[in-house]
């Protein structure tokens, strides 16, 4: 690095820690609140599965229903409590309860039915707060599993199935020559077994003999999205990975800012006086930029492994390309932001907005894959959402160092791009 | 010739900031650019360092145009800019090694230069200290202490005394004057005429754009019909048309009575008082006082354009 460069940059370092303000914004106030959004979002995660609170309404009020209910009361999954429909739909729609499931009325014979291909499928009712997806899903996979299972048992074992199969048979009957005689041959034996059930002693109930009828051919299995063996879902590695981030960028605002300040200072009058070229004064903020915030992800992580225990599970080599790749990034971001800003004031304002944005939009508050599908796509042109997926595939994910080049080749990108629309967009002789 | 500048002219969309300006400055001269705020000096000063292209026009420096940003000829030139270009953060010995580092100093080179312009501007004592610390009138002589530090052959001083109390103008006047005593040649921006009378072996008077004047402080009094100026006292204002007869007065200039005072302008004090002295007493008035007062630029600027130099 020439003696001009290093002078230049030293410079910046040091009127950058010279703003006690600047360095509290930028280190202590990151680290105080990863720790807090770290701790409300799971902290380190642990074998107990969050159950998700569901609302459950029988409008049917039979054997059926009232089994696929006890089922779903009892799965380890769901913390169930019946409800009524309009108590349910507006609980739901205030944001008090995630999802509600309603059975409708005829749900035990359609759905007995339509087990053995026969007549409408009864419809069952999700109301779901929009902003929970993901618990969306998980329930009605879980509900999926507790209605097959009760159907099934019923269809072969109990007085509905019985009835099911001798109206089914008589359909078949009626339907003469174009009737399927293999359907009818499989109904008949259905029903020879089902008399010899009923005419046979029961055993005492056991679980063994609860389950009977058709079994579903798969089990739901949750599993953490982590490829170490052992991993788990970090959301302190989550969380100051997405509040450096955050703060990284807004301390290039804060490096533009003091650009533009500089400029109205008059100090830029007497920097460009001087034997140096243009691109040796921006190169000197994008590199002084650069390395604060590098030192603040640096700072960050530190705090995060000795008091969280956060670790890099994945390539150490490749989060250094990430945070260093992103702080360049966000610095060249603080050079555009000078560039297109008249005032340090107005600057800021309108910098500010475009971080939150950027942040929100990247992952950083919340991980993308919460976001619906429409969102993640358009999150793909935000430089945020690059950098927390590395930072995200090195530390909790546990992915190598080979899951660190397409982030930081993409942020290098996204650095190309805002430098050099910068550098072609400062105004240099505006005083 | 160490700067020539030839025909500058440069327009901000409808307002045509410099129209016509030319002037040069010789090694060792100090030449002083007076003129009213917006009359395009800092226009002018700004094209001369390269921080704003002329639309037309040259500046050469030791003969040759400065053709880029890198040119090491812009080093013949220690810039004082208008504004207080410092880091207000950062301490008086961190300024100057920053801005001495700019024009390639280093090591020891750069430690001498520090000492030497600090010891210079009376600062040596506050090296350390934060330049947010410092008075108006310090952070003034810091502000000028910064150009100095590469020796430059020219010192462009741009209005360096905004804003500064009398007694840090006179030590600002003092570290100036020595500089030119030791061969820096100045140019001085300022709209101060009697900055520009203490400081300049010439002056270049610029209005609305232009160059309206060019010439030695003596070469100026005389051809813009600067005069010594005479205020007598009268014991009583008396009528009569003594005042054509003394407007008659071989040197007088200007004469005009306002209540008991009489204001003259005569061209030679020595020569012309005693013929107005004389006129006087032989109209039967009576001198209760008399005071004389220099000629200054203020008058050949109103003499030149018709307005005062601080009008605003």
């Amino acid at each position: 690095m020439s003696p001009v460069l290093l002078s230049l940059v030293r410079k910046d370092l040091r009127l950058f820690f010279s703003d006690r303000r600047s360095v509290i914004l930028s280190f202590v106030v990151p680290i105080a609140l990863a720790s807090f959004m770290g701790a409300i979002t799971g902290g380190k995660g642990s074998d107990k599965v969050n159950r998700v609170s569901v609302l459950t309404v029988d409008q049917d009020q039979t054997e059926l229903s009232a089994k696929v209910m006890k089922n779903l009361a009892g799965d380890p999954g769901l913390e169930a409590a019946v409800s009524e429909l309009a108590p349910a739909r507006s609980l739901v729609r205030n944001g008090k309860v995630p999802v509600a499931i309603v059975i409708p009325k005829g749900f035990a014979e359609s759905s007995a039915r339509a087990f053995f291909g026969s007549g409408e499928r009864p419809v069952v009712t999700l109301f779901t707060d929009p902003s929970h997806a993901t618990e969306a899903s998980m329930v009605r996979g879980i509900l999926t599993q507790h209605v097959m299972q009760a159907v099934s048992t019923a269809a072969f074992n109990g007085h509905q199935g019985a009835e099911t199969i001798d109206s089914l048979l008589a359909d078949v009957e009626d339907a003469g020559a174009v009737g399927d005689p293999a359907l009818r041959d499989m109904l008949s034996g259905i029903s020879r077994w089902q008399h010899q059930q009923a005419t046979q002693p029961k055993p005492a109930p056991n679980e063994e003999t609860e389950k009977g009828g058709l079994q579903i051919p798969f089990e739901t299995r949750v599993e953490a999205l982590a490829a170490e063996q052992g991993e788990s879902y970090d959301g302190y590695a989550h969380s100051f990975g997405g509040m450096g981030i955050q703060f990284v960028l807004f301390a290039s605002i804060d490096c533009a800012v003091a650009l533009l300040t500089e400029r109205q200072r008059g100090l830029w009058r007497r920097l460009r006086a001087a034997p140096l070229s243009r691109s040796m004064l921006l190169l000197s903020r994008a590199i002084s930029g650069a390395i604060i915030g590098a030192l603040i992800l640096l700072a960050l992580f530190g705090f995060g492994a000795v008091v969280f225990h956060i670790q890099v599970s994945g390539s150490l080599l490749g989060l250094l390309m990430v945070c260093t790749a992103f702080a360049l990034m966000a610095s060249t971001f603080g050079l555009l932001v000078a560039s297109l800003g008249k005032t340090p004031q107005a600057a800021r304002g309108l910098s500010v907005f475009a971080v939150l944005v950027m942040v929100m939009l990247g992952g950083a508050w919340f991980p993308a894959f919460l976001f619906p599908t429409s969102v993640q796509k358009l999150t793909l042109f935000a430089p945020t959402r690059w950098a927390m997926d590395g930072i995200d595939a090195m530390t909790w994910r546990g992915l190598g160092l080979e899951a660190a080049v397409l982030p930081t080749l993409a942020l290098l990108g996204f650095s190309v791009l805002l430098g050099t629309l910068a550098v072609s967009r400062f105004r240099w002789e505006a005083d | 010739m160490l700067l020539e500048v030839k025909n500058l002219k440069k327009q901000y969309g409808a307002v045509a900031a410099v129209k016509n300006v030319s002037f040069q400055v010789e090694r060792g001269e100090s030449v002083g650019l007076l003129g009213p705020n917006g009359a395009g000096k800092t226009t002018t000063v700004s094209m001369i360092v390269g921080l704003v292209t002329a639309d037309e026009g040259q500046v050469l420096l030791d003969g040759q145009p400065i053709t880029s940003d890198t040119d090491m000829r812009k080093a013949l030139i220690g810039f004082v800019p208008q504004d207080l270009a410092l880091y207000d953060e950062m301490s008086a010995q961190a300024n100057l090694e920053l801005f001495g580092a700019l024009y390639g100093l280093q090591g020891t080179a750069l430690k001498d230069a520090v000492q030497r312009v600090l010891t210079l501007v009376q600062l040596a004592d506050r090296r350390g200290h934060k330049v947010g610390t410092f008075s108006g009138g310090m952070k003034r002589r810091l502000n000028i202490a910064a150009a100095l530090l590469h020796n430059p052959k020219l010192l462009l001083l741009d209005e360096p005394t905004v804003g500064v109390d009398p007694q840090s103008r006179n030590a600002i006047f003092d570290n100036l004057e020595q500089l030119r005593a030791s061969g820096v040649a100045l140019l001085y921006t300022t709209h101060y005429m009697e900055e520009a009378e203490r400081l300049c072996d010439r002056i270049v008077i610029v209005d609305q754009g232009t160059v309206v004047a060019n010439d030695s402080l003596r070469g100026l009094y005389q051809r813009h019909g600067a005069s010594n100026r005479l205020a007598i006292e009268l014991a009583a204002a008396a009528p009569g048309d003594w005042l054509t007869a003394l407007r008659a007065v071989n040197g007088v200039m200007r004469a005009e009575l306002r209540g008991q005072t009489l204001n003259v302008e005569v061209r030679a004090l020595a020569d012309d008082v005693p013929e107005v002295l004389t006129c006087v007493k032989q109209h039967g008035l009576t001198v209760t006082h008399l005071a004389s007062e220099r000629p200054d630029l203020e008058h050949v600027f109103l003499s030149l354009t018709g307005r005062s130099l601080r009008d605003p």
